[in-house]
């Protein structure tokens, strides 16, 4: 049945309310169950050996001691694993195991299955893998160069005409804009221009990945594991062992962050592969070692922003050139940054190009808004200088050119009702913008955008004989999904919140749900218990009808109960969900709703940022005083987990400003693969974050709801760019803008 | 209807920004697009989106097209 998405401006009666949590008593009592959580009778424990160089030729793999060793039930290399997907999901492949060639520090070359740790990493000590140590390349910049080793010899660059010949580590090219840009910038009174860079970081999730594999001889499997996907973990897992998708069940655990790191799959089809090879489970818990070696940190950049500006503060053309590290295999990130790096501003004149660069790191996965950030620092950064030049506020010369309804993205289309000014204006008037600052504190501002997307997604909601309600959705519950989705569905059926229980299906129960990605959890899904909803209110209308034996026509449906109504009918006393449940047996069975959507029309969202920092002049150390986050929400189905959604991106972005970054050695090899060289923050580095969520709704969601999870990383980087600047008198352009860098720019200022 | 091409979408029907085509629905633009243009294949492989008036769709081909609508090919995005 087609349902109508429109925005419906209803009132709400629990929709907007702070209400338990339904996994709180779980997470905080230890009883809530993660990836590592699970055990199986009989099983094994999974380990990988791994590349000690950045690149190198894969010479020689000798198991054959390994194999020996009493305990050690299977050994997986790539040997084991013929490329079934017919070209499609090779890197994917190839990242999960090496093939001919080790493309990174900690690429997988082998996997172990034993009866227990110790003799698991007694067989990795027996395989013997000779190396023919290959030239590497590590940075952005020097791996464009024409002398730089080419990491795969199959990438020619896409996106130019002709087509190139020789292959490259440049492997896309894309472009977007409008407008004459040189016309733009000779019009323009005042012209800044200024070369940024941003390290790798990780997502930083506090579990690391963790699955239980089980692949019998029938073909059929069992994979338990912390995903933000667990039906694009089946997909994929099935397509590169050769299984049939409908007989892999995965079931997602409870997860402790993902961030994007979680939507690809990294020791999954090799733990199943053993399973299958064993014929019995394996168990396969990464190191935080191995997180940060080989999963997926975003990328590191470096790029050129130019703004020209008239004196009266209207931006006459942009243009930024960015270069993002995907690490050893193709990616978009880059292309994405230029999609974004605009979208803030209405302008007429503006031109964005993204190189996606290969080197010898880790394959590169989505970060929360993955791109953005970075394109936000050297934009939102540049915008300050203009300010500046023009003798302007900076949040007023935003707010003169800020995108509205109306105005042609950068990246191309027309925006329809959007939040970039009144997040601005709401940040003008924020308290925060008048608090007092005190020496060497600054204050500074930023903006930031993102997509939000929506996505293929199920949902069945099942009425109990008692009246209380299952609800079965398909989306990881990353923020709140649970409670989001139950509220909904209360308000729908008009009965209390505490009588929906939502649950994360596995893929053996429902149809196929997207990843939990894009901020398209509550926006999706939200969208599917609606209409499932509605679905289960049309029977249980049916029912009452047979009830009463009345016409259908003379019942609705209102604050949980059915109503007969009209001259002929309506003195019958309502029936509540309960008492018509009660019956379910004797009116037709069961009573359930059920919707499946491919729900698109998601609206992107901008947020305005405000920080507070303090700089010590001899150290270069920072304190961040004061924060307060500014995002349009659509509507806030649960206002706390909204919150803690800005706060959270937030928090990200702050660590990745001024600690985070990946370092790696003239060998390529990673330096600092664990949380205490890798400074993420923790609670004390932060002071509370203020948050305002305003919403102006989705025209394509009937609660008006927009994605909210990811567009807060985005301002954070300039945000703390500009007020340190402010601070301290000292533009920063590389990020993380740490003590020691803080320290040589102050040292270099003062000459 | 006049279909924009965003990014390297472009290179793909030889540079040019925009092409002129008649379609009722998304399925029936890619198609044609791809009949005309196929170069395009490889962005296929990699996911193009659609927008329509503003409001991009990554998977519901079915999407209908107002003629007078505002159309945009992008390559397919994702998030974290």
């Amino acid at each position: 049945m087609a349902h109508d998405t429109s925005f419906t401006n209803q009132d709400f009666k629990v929709v907007g309310t702070r209400v338990n949590r339904p996994d709180g008593v779980d997470k905080v009592t230890g009883r809530a169950k993660y990836g590592a959580d699970l055990s199986a009778p009989g099983q094994l424990v999974g380990l990988f050996l791994r590349s000690p160089h950045a690149h190198a030729r894969i010479t020689k793999i000798d198991t054959s001691r390994a194999e020996k060793l009493s305990g050690v039930k299977a050994i997986i290399t790539s040997a084991d694993l013929p490329d079934l997907t017919g070209g499609r999901q090779i890197d994917v492949l190839e990242n999960c195991m090496a093939r001919d060639r080790a493309l990174y520090d900690g690429h997988a070359v082998a996997a172990v299955a034993a009866i227990d740790q110790q003799t698991a990493k007694k067989a990795l000590k027996l395989i013997k893998v000779s190396y023919e140590i290959l030239p590497h390349v590590t940075d952005v910049d020097e791996a464009m160069k024409t002398s730089a080793p080419v990491i795969k010899d199959n990438i020619f660059t896409s996106g130019v005409d002709p087509k190139p010949k020789k292959p490259s580590n440049v492997s896309k090219v894309s472009e977007f804009g409008h407008g004459d840009i040189e016309a733009g910038f000779k019009a323009a009174d005042v012209i800044i221009e200024k070369s940024y860079k941003t390290e790798q970081t990780h997502q930083g999730y506090i579990e690391p990945h963790a699955c239980l594999a089980t692949v019998g001889p029938d073909g059929a499997g069992e994979l338990w594991v912390t995903t933000q996907g667990h039906y694009t973990y089946r997909t994929v897992c099935a397509a590169l062992l050769g299984m049939d998708i409908a007989k892999l069940k995965v079931t997602s655990s409870e997860i402790g962050g993902g961030f994007g790191g979680k939507t690809h799959v990294w020791v999954e089809p090799i733990a199943l592969a053993l399973s299958r090879k064993a014929n019995r489970p394996v168990k396969v818990v990464m190191t935080r070692d191995e997180v940060f070696r080989a999963t997926g940190p975003t990328c590191s950049t470096s790029m050129d922003i130019k703004i020209g500006a008239k004196k009266d503060g209207t931006i006459t053309a942009a243009s930024s050139v960015l270069r993002y590290q995907n690490g050893a295999f193709p990616a978009t990130w880059a292309m994405l940054g230029a999609m974004t790096s605009w979208a803030c501003y209405d302008l007429k004149n503006v031109h964005s190009i993204g190189y996606d660069v290969l080197c010898n790191r880790p394959k590169t996965a989505a970060y929360r808004a993955p791109s953005a950030p970075m394109a936000a620092f050297g934009v939102e950064s540049t915008m300050d200088l203009v300010a500046a030049e023009i003798g302007m506020n900076p949040v007023d010369f935003r707010i003169k050119n800020a995108a509205k309804e109306g105005t042609r993205a950068s990246y191309g289309p027309t925006y329809g009702p959007i939040g970039i000014g009144p997040t601005l204006e709401a940040a003008k008037n924020h308290p925060h913008m008048r608090a007092k600052l005190g020496k060497n504190q600054g204050r500074g501002m930023a903006c930031g955008f993102w997509f939000n997307f929506g996505g293929q997604t199920c949902t069945d909601l099942n009425i109990g004989s008692d009246g209380t309600v299952n609800l079965a959705i398909g989306t990881v519950d990353v923020g709140g999904a649970r409670a989001s989705m139950s509220l909904i569905a209360a308000e729908e059926l008009g009965i209390p919140y505490e009588q929906v229980k939502a649950h994360v299906a596995d893929t053996s129960s429902l149809g196929h749900n997207d990843t939990t990605e894009g901020s398209r959890g509550t926006f999706s899904s939200g969208m599917a218990t609606i209409f499932a909803a509605r679905d289960a209110i049309e029977e249980l209308r049916k029912r009452a009808a047979k009830m009463w034996g009345i016409p259908l026509e003379a019942v609705e449906w209102a604050e949980g109960e059915a109503r007969a109504v009209g001259s002929e009918h309506g003195n019958l006393p309502a029936l509540s969900l309960a008492d018509i449940a009660k019956r379910a047996a004797s009116t037709g069975g069961p009573i359930a709703g059920h919707n499946e959507v491919v729900a698109d029309g998601a609206g992107v969202s901008f947020a305005s940022h405000i920080c507070d920092i303090e700089v010590d002049p001899e150290t270069g150390g920072t304190k961040v005083i004061r924060y307060t986050v500014i995002q349009d929400a659509g509507k806030a189905i649960h206002p706390d987990y909204v919150e803690g959604q800005f706060q959270g991106g937030a928090a990200q972005g702050i660590g990745w400003a001024l600690n985070e970054e990946y370092i790696y050695g003239d060998d390529g090899r990673l330096q600092n693969s664990g949380f205490l060289d890798y400074r993420i923050p923790v609670c004390s580095d932060l002071p509370f974050i203020d948050t305002k969520i305003l919403e102006i709704p989705n025209p394509n969601h009937p609660y008006g709801v927009r994605g909210v999870g990811e567009t807060s990383i985005v301002p954070p980087l300039a945000a703390i760019g500009n007020a340190l600047s402010n601070a301290a008198g000292v533009r920063m352009d590389h990020v993380p803008m740490s003590p020691p860098r803080i320290l040589k720019a102050i040292e270099e200022a003062n000459g | 209807m006049k279909v924009s091409l965003t990014g390297s979408l472009r290179s793909a029907a030889g540079g040019v920004d925009s092409i002129d085509i008649v379609a009722e629905d998304i399925r029936e633009l890619l198609t044609k697009v791809l009949e005309r243009y196929p170069r395009m294949e490889e962005h296929m492989d990699t996911g193009i989106a659609v927008s329509i008036n503003g409001e991009i769709y990554r998977d519901n081909w079915g999407e209908k097209i107002p003629q007078d609508a505002e159309v945009f090919l992008l390559p397919r995005l994702q998030g974290g």
